[in-house]
């Protein structure tokens, strides 16, 4: 929809960090971070709270620029936020005046989708409506959702969007277990159906090594990627998965080397 | 049913405060020339009603609070928007906002009449004057505390600046606009009945004022009530348009 070819089909980075640095006042959030994103990964970050994460998702997001360096996107600067980046975060950003329905056909009738028809927004707000289970609400105000529905709400807006990207700061946070356990599934499933480069800030283990292909590890501010881990599970994820003797160590080891950050973040404090 | 049984929790405090009333007249505290029974405040509603030009005084005091509501509201939303929207236009604004603000409306009432004379213009002036600066300030004050997240979101599904105003900004403003006009028409209530005491020949201020002129508690008190009933009525209107169109409200504004 968005027009513009990604040059990532062949494999080559779509999103590139280049020695970006950031910071607040005399804070320094962010230090020499560089990494890419290829077409069709899932990169989880995680690290200590306070220590930068959101920042760096920002200035993809296109809400800050850096101070230094560069957030790359086929190959130009991020610009500022837009359509090809979805994002979700942790307190949901439902739009209390409108209903469920009117929610997810926000991002349809803004200017940028004027080439859709009416029946293809019909289609397109019934079909990710469908996918959240939301059709029974349609009409239900946001303020009487649960906080499972707002999220399933707004992973279902920004699908309607059709981004490239799927930003997710903390998306789950304030979900409980069972809730974010299914959150999890439903969010792999519409993944599968419908594949969206994306970057997920979590801090659980559990959640990223289920839910990426890759995982950055950052360390307490100023924030700098301290280990990076290609999770081999491809698409084969479900909840035997979190049983295996693979996960269980990837887990363990993921927790040390978190654990560690987790540490030196209270030192700062 | 319910709805009657709502109506009547409603009518249930004016109930006690008759019955206090009657009570406290009849108990002898205040001496019972001084305190005109309830009936009798009604009947003297009533009779100069129908004899008399009381729904006219009425009217009159209606009409004033309802176009010095409307032009100052008319002024305090977009000021108030612009003030809760623009940081330097806020830093620039504030002070002299907060000024005006604090100066009562009442304390303008001579100025008024040197400068409008004591016809209708300097009323409405003096009524625009009080809704405006109690409105603007709840306006600007709700603008302010606008969710930016809500902002972000619609800029990540693509929404322009005009997109941002008329589709997220607008709708959250709505509330505000509500609650101001509410704050304001207490406020325009309270000042004309003041300007209409110093400076009237009609309304309600009037109506009170000659009467106490002339000792007549009776109808002093039947203008008190009356004015009290308007008020009311109209504050009950305004909160059944909050309720209609501020559904989606967590706490709809009570
Ligand atoms: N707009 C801002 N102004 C000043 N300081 C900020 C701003 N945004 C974030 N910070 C600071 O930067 C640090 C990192 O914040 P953030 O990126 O939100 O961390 P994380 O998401 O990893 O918890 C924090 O110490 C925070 O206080
Ligand atoms: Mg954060």
């Amino acid at each position: 929809m968005t027009g513009e070819t990604a040059p990532g089909e062949d494999g080559s980075p779509k999103v590139v960090f280049q020695n970006v640095s950031k910071s607040f006042g005399a804070i320094e959030v962010v230090r020499d971070v560089s990494f890419e994103i290829h077409d069709g990964d899932f990169i989880a970050v995680v690290g200590p709270s306070g220590c930068g994460k959101t920042t760096m998702m920002n200035m993809l997001a296109g809400f800050t620029k850096p101070d230094g360096g560069a957030v790359l996107l086929d190959g130009r600067p991020v610009a500022g936020p837009g359509p090809d980046r979805g994002v979700m975060f942790q307190d949901y950003g439902v739009f209390p005046w409108l209903t469920v329905e009117k929610n997810i056909r926000f991002g349809l009738e803004l200017a940028v989708k004027r080439g859709m028809t009416k029946a293809q927004k019909n289609e397109t707000v019934e079909k990710y409506m469908a996918q959240m289970r939301l059709t029974d609400f349609r009409n239900a105000w946001p303020k009487n959702l649960s906080g499972g529905m707002k999220q399933r709400l707004a992973l279902a807006r920004a699908y309607a969007a059709n981004p490239r990207f799927l930003l997710m700061d903390e998306p789950f946070g304030a979900l409980d277990a069972q809730t974010r356990s299914d959150m999890h599934d439903l969010l792999l499933e519409i993944m599968q159906a419908e594949r969206k480069t994306a970057l997920l800030i979590t801090h659980s283990a559990e959640e990223a090594i289920y839910l990426a292909n890759r995982i950055l590890v950052v360390s307490a501010r100023p924030s700098r990627i301290v280990e990076e881990i290609n999770i081999p599970f491809g698409d084969n994820r479900d909840r035997d998965l979190l049983d295996s003797h693979e996960f269980i160590e990837l887990r363990r080891h993921l927790r040390d080397v978190v654990m560690k950050q987790y540490a030196e973040q209270q030192a700062l404090r | 049913m319910q709805r009657l049984i709502e109506f009547g929790w409603r009518l249930l405090p004016f109930a006690v405060v008759i019955l206090i009333w009657y009570a406290v007249r009849w108990s002898g505290v205040v001496d019972q020339g001084l305190l005109p029974p309830p009936h009798l405040v009604f009947l003297d509603i009533w009779k100069r009603s129908t004899e008399g030009t009381f729904l006219l005084d009425a009217w009159v005091s209606i009409r004033r609070v309802l176009l010095g509501l409307f032009f100052g509201m008319l002024l305090a939303v977009p000021i108030g928007f612009l003030i809760g929207w623009n940081r330097t236009i806020r830093r620039f604004v504030d002070p002299l906002v907060n000024f005006f603000r604090a100066l009562p409306p009442i304390a303008l009432i001579p100025l008024a009449i040197v400068y409008l004379g004591i016809g209708e213009v300097a009323k409405v002036a003096i009524l625009f004057y009080a809704a405006f600066f109690a409105g603007v300030i709840v306006m600007y004050e709700g603008m302010s505390q606008i969710n930016p997240l809500f902002i972000r979101v619609s800029r990540t599904l693509g929404a322009t600046d005009w997109e941002v105003f008329y589709k997220v900004i607008l709708p959250l403003t709505v509330p505000h606009v509500l609650t101001a006009t509410r704050v304001a028409l207490g406020v325009a209530w309270a000042t004309l009945v003041a300007s209409e005491l110093v400076a009237a020949q009609n309304g309600l201020g009037a109506v009170i004022q000659n009467a106490s002129a002339f000792f007549q508690l009776t109808t002093i008190y039947a203008g008190i009530v009356a004015i009290g009933t308007f008020a009311l009525i109209m504050d009950t209107m305004l909160r059944m348009a909050s309720r209609r169109f501020l559904d989606w409200q967590e706490r709809v504004v009570q």
